[in-house]
């Protein structure tokens, strides 16, 4: 072939930096503190769910309706439409898809034009500046940034924050959306209601459509709530409430995900996804379906997954937390989500000239040693940046902390652990990490 | 004939009459003057919104309707196939993310069985995507490779999806009307133009496994010069009858292929593991038994092959004209004989195949699929005298359908 080969919509995005990562974790003997996913099963309902999905009916074996199986829609509808305070229809309020990275890609796809911006907040999990390149539209980015703290004290993720006027000023005649996620990845910030209130009066002062990656909306620790922005005056018929199957379950390789929306964007995204992938797979909406209706029937009370699975969570947090405290790390203690922060910047300023390419930022370089000599991965932060700034976050890594067989400090955790508590599942159940 | 303006592909090196998307309706407007434009669909997908599929699934939802129309099989899996979906789903390992470009071992599993054609070794890494169902094939392989102005041609009549991802793309589609069924000859035309032209090709092989006495599939991608400008693409739904897994693949060489993976990596990112690692393990089991007649590969289309016969047998005896297809699970047949009243059907723009499914659905309780679905806006009037009818279906599906066929018939004569 003499020609060019690639569509000119993959200029600047074919290459992924996880793809680096993941192979250097798989070629040395590391404890993998990176990626985001569980090493502890789905809760027992949950994979009871899949079993009998798979073993039941043998139809559940051919396609589904297009737009969502319709008991998962059914109950999608009636359990996000208590928790937002709004009549959602299951046919034309709920869209399925392939996992939310699957519900991102169709919304960015129905909605976002040539030269249309998109506000990204960094540090942003990092598929939103392709999805918007993809789509031909200018991602814009605006920095959370941490507060000035004590010396000594860890920070928060509640202390990284817009500047409001900043923020407002990011917002042009050109802006279609903005992308939200909260519980943010890689930072761990619950968005307040106070900052919630500011991105919607802007987006409606701008008449711009939200899209909210709320992946993490049950893992929030030390109280703190959850708020979705769709809720707020104004919003339902502007935001796009993105929600995932392997999140909420502890099943992230079901690959289920769901849009939550007015008519009036989701009929957009249904014709993006069916000339698209049109079906998503029958069996895991099934499973997934017949879990949120235990759910339900669970809801806010002790033995609800959503109430177990933070309180356990937060034990491995606290627990990492003091085991990177322990080897000179300074972590920003997150309000949520299954991911850390941490500080090197003593590291930095100790070994400054780490093996990489010139413009490597540090936080690359730095993770890539520590695997090489320390026989640990994380991930650096940099990566959920925009190039230029980069910079701004080059002396920070990532760490996941949905993890019981590995711990910081060297060798996997030999077999035996506690128990879990009732209810959390089979197996090691997430009691995490000790220290070193 | 070929237009040799920017980069051309072909699709479809067997006809696929599945589905198409209905002539363009513009997008209405959202009528707040406060949310307006911002509401605005991108233009991409502007005149795609209407869909054969959500139009006729409706009709045919109602229980008492026969439903020969969506390519849905009835039938049950092979009974390996859900046993070894069943001992995965205990399996916790399964229950998290893999690899984005495929499951290692079924990467692996289906290098292994398509080098047995392809004649050399295909890298499973590098050489294979598993996507979301064929159809996610597609949309990768039309989005990673083609461009806007970019021009495809398209066989008619076509998988319904052809045009409105090719016009998603931004690219143009032209349609070459079939004339016959392909043979190694038609194939090695298309073969020695795609060479000439420097052009690519999209080859939809789903139905690969599924050719009728007497016929075989031949894969362009190994007539000579082919290799490096084609992807073939493959479903698991079609191969083993579990439509509902959505699992599909590519395969082509390397430099097509990391574009198909680039694609992956910002739309679903990974497919589902568990039934990846099913998959992987059905395959393996067909793998070291292709020569037996309990192979699947072998005994489906045995099977199909008897309900192929019987449909012909039913479809003529009321009048309508079948043609024998030689592969897939579907039939169309002329309807013009038959010469139906439909002029009390609303809507009389639609073609008549529309009509006489429509009527056909509600007075005789028989669904269908109308064959222009599958034909751009120009060639709709040659093929609107055409239904299809699906026969992947269990016996007493069949047993329906010849009832109510044979009661059509006594009406009539």
């Amino acid at each position: 072939m003499t020609k060019r080969l690639q569509a000119r919509r993959l200029d600047g995005i074919d290459h992924n930096p996880w793809v680096e990562f993941v192979k250097l974790a798989s070629e040395a003997d590391v404890v993998n503190l990176g990626q985001g996913f569980p090493d502890f099963p789905p809760p027992d309902f949950a994979v009871e769910a899949f079993q009998h999905a798979v073993s039941g009916d043998f139809m559940l074996n051919q396609y589904t309706k297009a737009f969502g199986y319709p008991p998962l829609t059914k109950i999608l509808a009636s359990f996000f439409g208590k928790l937002l305070g709004q009549d959602i229809d299951p046919l034309k309020n709920v869209l399925v898809t392939v996992g939310a990275y699957g519900a991102l890609f169709t919304a960015f796809q129905a909605l976002v034009d040539e030269g249309d911006e998109v506000i990204i907040i960094e540090p942003f999990f990092d598929c939103y500046e392709p999805m918007t390149l993809m789509a031909g539209g200018r991602p814009v980015f605006v920095s959370l940034k941490p507060s000035p703290n004590q010396d000594g004290e860890l920070d928060s993720s509640s202390s990284w924050q817009l500047d409001p006027t900043e923020l407002a000023s990011k917002f042009t005649s050109r802006t279609k959306a903005l992308i939200l996620n909260t519980p943010n990845n890689p930072l761990g910030k619950v968005f307040s209601r106070a900052e919630l209130e500011l991105v919607a009066s802007l987006c409606q002062q701008h008449d711009v459509v939200c899209i909210t990656d709320e992946v993490y909306q049950w893992l929030v620790y030390d109280g703190c709530q959850h708020v979705s922005i769709a809720t707020l005056p104004g919003m339902w018929e502007r935001t796009l409430t993105i929600g995932s199957a392997g999140k909420t379950f502890s099943a992230t390789g079901w690959k289920v995900g769901w849009v939550l929306g007015p008519d009036s964007l989701l009929k957009h995204l249904r014709t993006m996804h069916q000339n698209s992938i049109f079906h998503c797979p029958t069996q895991a909406q099934a499973a997934v379906a017949q879990s949120f209706e235990r759910e339900q029937l669970h809801f806010g009370q002790p033995s609800s997954y959503f109430v177990q699975l933070p309180q356990a969570i937060q034990r491995c947090r606290d627990h990492m937390i003091q085991s990177l405290k322990s080897v000179g790390l300074r972590p920003v203690i997150p309000q949520g989500s299954y991911f850390l922060i941490t500080d090197i910047s003593e590291f930095k300023s100790k070994m400054p000239n780490l093996p990489g390419a010139a413009d490597e930022p540090y936080d690359r370089r730095f993770v890539k040693w520590m695997i090489k000599n320390k026989g640990l991965m994380a991930i650096p932060v940099s990566i959920f940046c925009s190039v230029p700034h980069q910079e701004l976050f080059d002396h920070y890594i990532r760490f996941c902390f949905m993890k019981v067989k590995d711990r910081p400090g060297g060798g996997k955790t030999s077999s035996s652990l506690p128990m879990p508590p009732a209810g959390m599942g089979r197996g090691a159940g997430p009691i995490c990490v000790g220290a070193g | 004939m070929f237009l040799a303006r920017g980069r051309l592909c072909t699709l479809g090196s067997r006809p696929k009459f599945l589905k198409t998307i209905c002539a363009s309706k513009i997008l209405g407007l959202s009528t707040s003057a406060k949310m307006s434009l911002k509401f605005k669909n991108a233009k991409r997908i502007e005149g795609l919104d209407s869909n054969v599929w959500i139009e006729f699934t409706k009709l045919a939802a109602d229980p008492s309707v026969v439903n020969l129309g969506q390519g849905l099989p009835d039938i049950s899996p092979p009974v390996y196939v859900k046993e070894e979906l069943s001992k995965i789903a205990a399996i916790d390992s399964l229950n998290q993310y893999t690899r984005g470009f495929g499951h290692p071992s079924l990467v692996k599993a289906l290098s292994c069985l398509y080098e047995k054609f392809y004649q050399n070794q295909i890298n499973p890494n590098k050489e294979i995507l598993v996507t979301v169902g064929a159809y996610g094939s597609l949309f990768n392989a039309i989005q990673g490779l083609i461009d806007e102005g970019d021009e495809v041609i398209v066989i008619v009549p076509f998988y319904d999806c052809y045009e409105p991802m090719v016009r998603m793309a931004g690219a143009i589609p032209v349609f070459i009307p079939l004339r016959s069924v392909y043979t190694k000859e038609e194939l090695q035309v298309i073969a020695d133009l795609c060479i000439k032209y420097d052009t690519l090709c999209i080859s939809d092989e789903v139905y690969e496994w599924l050719v009728y006495t007497g016929n075989k599939h031949f894969k362009i991608a190994t007539f000579p010069g082919m290799w490096e400008r084609t992807i073939t693409i493959g479903s698991a739904g079609k191969t083993f009858s579990v439509t509902g897994w959505k699992l599909g693949w590519s395969i082509g060489p390397k430099h097509l292929i990391k574009h198909l993976q680039t694609v992956q990596q910002n739309t679903v990112y990974t497919c589902a593991t568990p039934l990846q690692e099913a998959l992987a393990q059905a395959l393996w089991i067909d793998i070291k038994r292709m020569d037996d007649p309990e192979c699947y590969f072998n005994s489906l289309p045995k099977e199909l092959e008897v309900k192929r016969n019987r449909m012909v047998h039913l479809l003529e005896s009321v009048g309508l004209k079948p043609i024998v297809p030689d592969g897939g699970y579907f039939i169309i047949a002329d309807v013009s004989l038959l010469d139906t009243d439909l002029s009390d059907m609303k809507n009389s723009n639609e073609p008549y195949d529309y009509k006489f499914v429509k009527w056909m659905t509600k007075n005789k309780k028989l669904s269908a699929i109308p064959v222009s679905a599958f034909c751009n806006a120009e060639t709709k009037l040659q093929f609107e005298k055409f239904v299809r009818f699906c026969f992947i279906k269990k016996d007493s599906t069949l047993d329906a359908a010849e009832e109510i066929i044979k009661a059509w018939s006594r009406l009539k004569f």
